[in-house]
C-alpha cells in the first residue's frame, strides 16, 4: 500500500490536509483576491458580518475589511509557522547530531545549553527577544525558532546515540570518512523520521506563538496578523465581538488542520513500519 | 533515602550551571538592545543633558565594559539583588515578590484542574481503546488543543462576563471592596474562574492525550495479559494495572509543561488584567525596562527548575527504580 493510500484511509488526515491545502491556496491568492493594502481603510467602520456584500465579514473600527485581513493574515501565519518551524528543526538537528555523535564534553555542554533554553519559558524568551531587537518578520521567526529548537534537538540526539553504534557507521569510520561527514550524511538522515513526526506540533506551536506575540503588539507592524486583529477587536469587545472572534476561528482552523494532517501522517508512516 | 539525596545533589549542581548559562545568555541578549537604561531614563524624563547622562552612566556603572558589568551583575545576584526597576523606581525583587503569588495561584489551580480532569478523562477514554467515546474524546481534545489560550480567554469573557454577566471582567479581586477572610477568598475565586478556565482547558487536552496514549501502551504489556489470565475484573485491571502505570509519563509532563504554562500565563494575565508575573513581563517589555525583564526571566527560570526538581522527587518516590543507577541523568 502506498503512503497516499494509507493516508486516504484516515478521515482525520484527509480533513487536515484539505484544510491546509485550502488555506495555502487562500494565502497564495491573497494579492489576487484582495489587491492592495489590507491595512487600508475600505469602507464604513464597524460594519457587521453578512450585511454588506462588499464586506462579507464586516469592517473593523477604522473601516478595514475583515475578510481581506483574514486572507492576508493567513499568509503571515503560514509563512511564520513554516519558516520558523523549519529553522527550529534544522537548528535542533545540528545541535542534536553534534551532541549525540561527539559525546563527551561537547555533548555535556550542548545539553546544558539545551537545558538553559528549556528552563526559560519559551514565550517569555520570544517576548524578550522581539522586544529587544524590534518587531519585524525576520525577528519574530528567529525568536520562535530560538524558543522551539530544544525538543527536536533532544529527539535527534537520542536517535543519533542509538544509530552511531550501528555497523554501517563503523564501516564508514573504517574507510576513513570524515567524522562530520559521517554525522551529517550517514547518521542524521536516519535520525530524522521521528523528528518529522514532531514537526506538526512544532509548526502548530510556532503559529500559536506568532499569534500570541502579535496579540501583545509584538508582531511585524507592516503586516496583517490574526493575533493583531484579535487585539484590535479587543477595544470593542462589548459592541463588536466578531472582530476578535473571526480571526481566532481562522487561527483554530489552521492549527487544527496542522495537527490533523500531522497525526494522519504519523499514523500512516507508523503503520508502514509495523507491517 | 541516599538515592533521593544523591539525585537532589546532582540535579542542584546541574541546575546552578544551567542558571549561570541563563544569566549570561539573557545578559548579552538584553545588551544587544539599542540604547541603555540611561537612554530610557532620559527619554522618560524627556530631557537629554549630556553631563547628566554621563554622570548617571558612571553612577550606574554603565560606562564599564559589558564583561565588567556582567561580573558586577553576577556579584549582585549572588546577594539576591536583582537591581532596580526603571518604570516602578523600586527594587525588582520586591515587585516580583508582590506579583509572584498571583501567578502561582493561577498556575497552580490551572495545573491541578487540568491534570486531575485530564487524567480522569484520559483513563475513561483509554479504558476501551478504539471505542466510539475514545475516538470522540481524542478528536475533541485535539480541537481543544488547537485553541490559542488568549483567544479562548476573550471568548469566555464575551460569553460569561459581557453577555451573561455571571463573572467579573478582569482583575484578581474587587478593588477596595474591604472584604476579609472567606468573603475575600470567594471574591478571588470568582475572578479566577475565567482565567483558570482559559489556561487549563488547553492543558486538559494535553494531559488527556498523553494519558490516553500511555494507557494504550500499557494495555499491550504482559502484566495486563497476566492480570486478565488471573481473572481479575476489568475495572480493577483498568484502574489498578493500566492507569497506574500510565500515570508516569503524565508526571513527567507536569514538569516539562511548567515552563510552557508560565509562558501561557503571560498572555492570559494580560487578557484578564491579573497583576501577576506574566503581566509584569508585558509591562516591562512595554516600558523598555530591561533590568526588570531580566529579573523576571531569572525568577521564572528558578521557578521552572524548582518545579522540575519537585517533579523529579515525586517521580523518584513513585518509581523506586529512578536514581538507582548513577548514570542515566541527561
Amino acid at each position: 500500500m502506498s503512503l497516499a493510500q494509507r493516508i486516504s484511509r484516515a478521515p482525520e488526515a484527509i480533513a487536515g490536509i484539505t484544510i491546509l491545502i485550502c488555506l495555502m491556496l487562500v494565502a497564495l491568492s491573497a494579492p489576487l483576491l484582495f489587491p492592495g493594502d489590507p491595512l487600508a481603510i475600505s469602507g464604513t467602520p464597524l460594519l457587521r458580518p453578512f450585511v454588506d456584500a462588499t464586506h462579507w465579514l464586516g469592517t473593523d473600527r477604522l473601516g478595514r475589511d475583515v475578510l481581506a485581513g483574514v486572507v492576508h493574515g493567513a499568509r503571515t501565519s503560514l509563512l511564520v509557522g513554516l519558516v520558523s518551524a523549519a529553522a527550529a528543526i534544522v537548528l535542533g538537528s545540528v545541535v542534536g547530531t553534534l551532541a549525540g555523535f561527539a559525546g563527551g564534553l561537547l555533548d555535556e555542554l550542548l545539553m546544558r545549553v539545551t537545558d538553559a533554553f528549556q528552563t526559560v519559558p519559551g514565550f517569555l524568551m520570544a517576548l524578550a527577544f522581539v522586544s529587544t531587537i524590534g518587531p519585524s518578520l525576520m525577528v519574530v521567526v528567529t525568536a520562535i525558532a530560538l524558543a522551539s529548537w530544544t525538543a527536536p534537538a533532544r529527539l535527534v540526539r537520542a536517535e543519533v546515540l542509538s544509530i552511531r553504534e550501528r555497523d554501517y557507521v563503523a564501516s564508514a569510520r573504517a574507510i576513513g570518512m570524515h567524522p562530520l561527514k559521517i554525522a551529517f550524511r550517514e547518521i542524521l538522515p536516519n535520525a530524522l523520521p521521528p523528528v518529522l513526526g514532531l514537526s506538526a506540533i512544532i509548526v502548530a506551536g510556532a503559529i500559536l506563538t506568532e499569534a500570541a506575540l502579535s496579540f501583545l503588539g509584538l508582531g511585524d507592524p507592516n503586516r496583517v496578523t490574526w493575533g493583531g486583529m484579535i487585539a484590535e477587536g479587543r477595544a470593542v469587545l462589548r459592541s463588536a465581538p466578531f472582530l476578535s472572534i473571526i480571526p481566532g476561528v481562522a487561527l483554530v482552523l489552521t492549527v487544527l488542520g496542522v495537527y490533523l494532517a500531522g497525526e494522519g501522517l504519523v499514523e500512516a508512516t507508523s503503520r508502514r513500519s509495523r507491517a | 533515602m541516599n538515592r533521593v539525596l544523591g539525585l537532589i545533589g546532582r540535579r542542584l549542581l546541574a541546575s546552578m550551571f544551567v542558571l549561570g548559562l541563563v544569566v549570561v545568555g539573557t545578559f548579552f541578549l538584553l545588551e544587544a538592545a539599542p540604547g541603555d537604561a540611561v537612554d530610557a531614563y532620559a527619554a522618560a524624563l524627556g530631557a537629554g543633558d549630556a553631563g547628566l547622562t554621563a554622570e548617571l552612566r558612571a553612577q550606574w556603572g554603565l560606562d564599564q565594559s559589558p564583561w565588567a558589568r556582567l561580573l558586577a551583575y553576577g556579584y549582585a545576584l549572588a546577594h539576591l539583588d536583582l537591581g532596580r526597576s526603571l518604570i516602578f523606581s523600586r527594587p525588582n525583587l520586591e515587585i516580583i515578590r508582590e506579583r509572584l503569588p498571583n501567578t502561582l495561584l493561577l498556575m497552580g489551580t490551572a495545573t491541578a484542574l487540568s491534570f486531575g480532569l485530564g487524567s480522569l478523562l484520559g483513563i475513561w477514554a483509554g479504558a476501551r481503546p478504539g471505542s466510539f467515546r475514545d475516538r470522540l474524546l481524542s478528536i475533541g481534545s485535539l480541537a481543544l488543543y488547537a485553541i490559542p489560550g488568549f483567544w479562548l480567554g476573550l471568548v469566555l469573557l464575551v460569553v460569561f462576563a459581557i453577555e451573561l454577566r455571571w463573572l467579573p471582567l478582569s482583575g484578581i479581586e474587587t478593588i477596595a471592596s474591604g472584604k476579609q477572610g472567606f468573603a475575600r477568598g470567594a471574591d478571588i475565586a470568582r475572578h479566577l474562574v475565567l482565567p483558570v478556565g482559559a489556561l487549563s482547558l488547553i492543558y486538559l487536552a494535553l494531559y488527556l492525550r498523553v494519558m490516553r496514549a500511555a494507557m494504550a501502551e500499557a494495555w499491550r504489556q504482559d502484566f495486563v495479559l497476566a492480570a486478565k489470565a488471573r481473572g481479575i475484573p476489568r475495572r480493577r485491571i483498568v484502574l489498578g494495572h493500566v492507569a497506574r502505570n500510565a500515570m508516569m509519563p503524565l508526571v513527567t509532563m507536569l514538569g516539562l509543561q511548567s515552563a510552557a504554562m508560565l509562558g501561557g500565563s503571560i498572555v492570559i494575565e494580560s487578557v484578564f488584567a491579573i497583576p501577576g508575573l506574566g503581566r509584569l513581563a508585558y509591562e516591562a517589555v512595554a516600558g523598555r525596562d530591561t533590568s526588570l525583564l531580566m529579573g523576571i526571566i531569572l525568577v521564572s527560570a528558578v521557578l521552572v527548575i524548582a518545579i522540575n526538581l519537585a517533579v523529579d522527587l515525586l517521580y523518584a518516590w513513585l518509581d523506586p527504580r529512578v536514581g538507582a543507577n548513577t548514570t542515566g541523568v541527561a
